[in-house]
């Protein structure tokens, strides 16, 4: 899944994932997070997007995990979701502008 | 066919011009067709046209709406009384037992609003949910107290509004998932809200229905009702004149 990303400031990808991965242990719990096969496949700090693969089964949890983040330590922000699909491919031709 | 996506309730003083066309211009990039935004009982319409112009700048349609705080059941009858025609949306905030039970019979109420976080005034049983269902009242269920909670007290939450939805599925209570926030950072997409409102067993066709078609049949059949020519449900005037 294609995602945006909407807050202040920079951060690197390590911190991006340590939200998104206490969002979906916070919401779901450590047997719910080890269903999710959430990994990183690309993250941009300038154009403020990433792209995340997860298992299509789990992708409605995922969803809701990354619609709960609210904050990255104490800055606001938000994660929108702008296109899923199942090859990078289709992702990026989706997503191009 | 696309759906057409609502959100009921944007938290935003209306008279913050510059704060509703920031909050206006999110909500129409996230994807939302019509939004509602509560005004006062006492109804400026100069502002509501300045408002409504700055949603249409942006493709979007205001609706006006009003959040009624009744203490007592003779205090939601008068405000009904009063702004009933005046508003597209009527919402009641039930803060009393009597009230939520006034305000679901009552045909001229849209959606009750509970409070979110003091679950002893949640009053939304199945005597209620009865009485919604047979005059077309909706449950509103605002999202924005499940993003900003954290812990027990959001554990606390989905319990209550998994039994709330569960009885209005029961009942065949309209269930309308607004977004409830002033602030634009915690304002999600209608997809995002569906998958925020499956946390409470609210999913599938159920939670689009909750943001798409039931908030927007609300608003239609309210603006048919304001229209000049309403006489009755099914009833209107297309024509007048001798030609008749």
């Amino acid at each position: 899944m294609a995602i945006a990303i909407e807050s202040d400031g920079s951060f690197g990808s390590s911190e991006f994932m340590e939200v998104v991965w206490g969002a979906v242990l916070k919401l779901y719990g450590e047997c719910g997070a080890s269903r999710a096969g959430l990994s990183l496949i690309d993250f941009d700090i300038e154009k403020k997007s990433a792209v995340l693969r997860t298992g299509h089964n789990a992708l409605e949890m995922v969803r809701a995990a990354l619609a709960s983040i609210t904050k990255l330590g104490s800055r606001p922000m938000a994660v929108h979701v702008l296109a899923v699909s199942g090859t990078i491919k289709s992702l990026m031709r989706n997503t191009a502008p | 066919m696309k759906r057409t996506c609502a959100d009921l309730h944007l938290c935003v003083d209306p008279n913050d011009v510059e704060r509703v066309s920031r909050v206006v211009s999110k909500a129409s990039r996230l994807g939302y067709a019509l939004v509602a935004v509560p005004f006062p009982p006492r109804l400026d319409e100069a502002v509501v046209g300045k408002v409504r112009k700055e949603c249409e700048e942006f493709g979007t349609e205001l609706v006006s709406r009003v959040d009624l705080r009744p203490r007592t059941t003779e205090d939601l009858l008068s405000g009904l009384r009063r702004l009933r025609r005046r508003f597209e949306v009527v919402a009641v905030m039930c803060e009393s037992k009597h009230v939520a039970r006034q305000a679901a019979k009552d045909r001229r109420v849209d959606v009750l609003n509970f409070p979110l976080l003091d679950f002893r005034r949640r009053f939304f049983d199945a005597a209620e949910a009865e009485l919604a269902s047979s005059s077309l009242v909706s449950l509103e269920v605002d999202m924005g107290p499940l993003l900003r909670l954290e812990g027990v007290a959001r554990v606390k939450l989905l319990s209550n509004l998994r039994r709330e939805v569960a009885t209005a599925k029961d009942f065949r209570v309209p269930i309308v998932v607004s977004s409830g926030v002033a602030d634009e950072m915690l304002m999600r997409k209608p997809a995002e809200l569906v998958a925020l409102a499956s946390l409470f067993d609210l999913s599938g066709v159920s939670a689009l229905d909750a943001v798409s078609s039931n908030p927007v049949t609300i608003v239609r059949r309210n603006q048919g009702k304001l229209d000049h020519g309403f006489v009755a449900p099914g009833i209107r005037v297309i024509r007048r004149g001798r030609d008749c």
